[in-house]
């Protein structure tokens, strides 16, 4: 079982990233991150 | 004999220590940022590295996918996260906690710290175990559900570990950026104070209790133990070959006893038990077939 589970883990994430990508959510966090987090350093 | 393996300890901590020092350089890459006073804004920001790295850090050349968890968690779409998700999926199967021991420049740090000579603790089994929980609890709370249902009129919440935890963003974002800036500078207040109290506590605790963040607080360390199991890299332990010494036990930073959890949650592949074992017991590699498990199950 366990080693299915990594194939089964490894297809579901390469998936996901995929299916992220498609959807615009690289942009997304890119986005968010070329901002700076105030929360992030201490201010809010 | 002993010496040799002592010896084959020391020089295999030097590698790790220049593999760390290598991956923390990279991944904060943008040295301009530092003296300069801004963060990167190319493309590669949109990278979600594996590991704790504040994208508010001057130098950081990617994203922080704890940050960018909660974010997406955050956002008043609600969209489920596949992207970041997928990537800490695809890294925790292939590497497990490896990351923590070999690539997080967080981890780094907290070795470095634990190295100055001042007297080291050693919780009592039972505190060390629950506080050990506490990084699931924050990982759920914190990151997941706060984020997700903690939110305000229009929808959108507020990233709950990054503003009252992360003392990652903290040191990076606070001290790399908004101190010697002096407009952000005068905008530090009274949760700056507090951040940067957790940040102290981080590092008193690292100089006295190896990897104290990792062990107890650190959300992504908890959720890449998920994978540390079945994860492709693995360290395997040959119950035929043990002689029953100990030294790998007495030597492991996160005081796990290879013998009986190897392939458990607090692992993080950092190797020393494989340096210091006289017979070769504990191996590690990337495993594609089960076998490598069996010589654990087997025992």
């Amino acid at each position: 079982m366990i080693g299915k589970l990594k194939y089964i883990v490894l297809l579901l994430g390469v998936s996901f990233i995929v299916i992220g990508i498609t959807i615009g959510q690289y942009h997304t966090v890119m986005q968010k991150a070329v901002r700076i987090c105030l929360q992030c350093i201490g201010i809010g | 004999m002993f010496a040799m393996h002592r010896n084959r300890l020391k020089k295999n901590g030097r590698i790790r220590s220049l593999i760390q020092l290598g991956f923390a350089a990279f991944l904060n890459g943008y040295a301009r940022g530092f003296w300069k006073g801004q963060i990167f804004t190319g493309q590669t920001k949109g990278v979600c590295v594996p590991v704790l790295n504040c994208y508010s850090c001057p130098g950081a050349l990617g994203a922080c996918p704890v940050g960018a968890m909660q974010a997406a968690l955050g956002d008043k779409k609600k969209p489920f996260p596949f992207y970041v998700l997928g990537t800490l999926m695809l890294f925790g199967v292939l590497f497990g906690r490896l990351l923590c021991g070999f690539v997080c420049p967080f981890g780094f740090l907290q070795d470095i710290l634990h190295k100055i000579p001042v007297p080291k603790i050693r919780l009592p089994q039972r505190v060390d175990r629950i506080l050990r929980g506490m990084k699931y609890v924050l990982l759920l709370l914190f990151v997941v559900l706060l984020p997700l249902m903690a939110v305000d009129r229009y929808g959108i919440s507020t990233p709950w570990f990054c503003k009252y935890i992360c003392p990652a963003g903290t040191l990076e974002g606070g001290v790399f950026l908004a101190i010697p800036d002096s407009r952000l500078r005068g905008l530090l207040g009274a949760l700056f104070t507090w951040k940067f109290g957790v940040l102290l506590f981080v590092i008193v605790g690292a100089m006295t209790i190896p990897r104290f963040f990792c062990r107890y607080f650190c959300p992504l360390g908890a959720f890449y133990a998920l994978f540390n199991r079945f994860s492709f890299y693995q360290m395997t332990y040959n119950h035929e070959k043990c002689v029953d010494c100990g030294k790998c036990e007495s030597v492991c930073p996160m005081e796990v006893n290879p013998i009986k959890e190897l392939d458990g949650f607090e692992c993080i592949r950092c190797g020393k038990c494989k340096d210091i074992c006289p017979s070769g017991a504990i191996e590690n590699g990337i495993m594609f077939t089960k076998e490598g498990k069996d010589k654990i199950f087997d025992k």
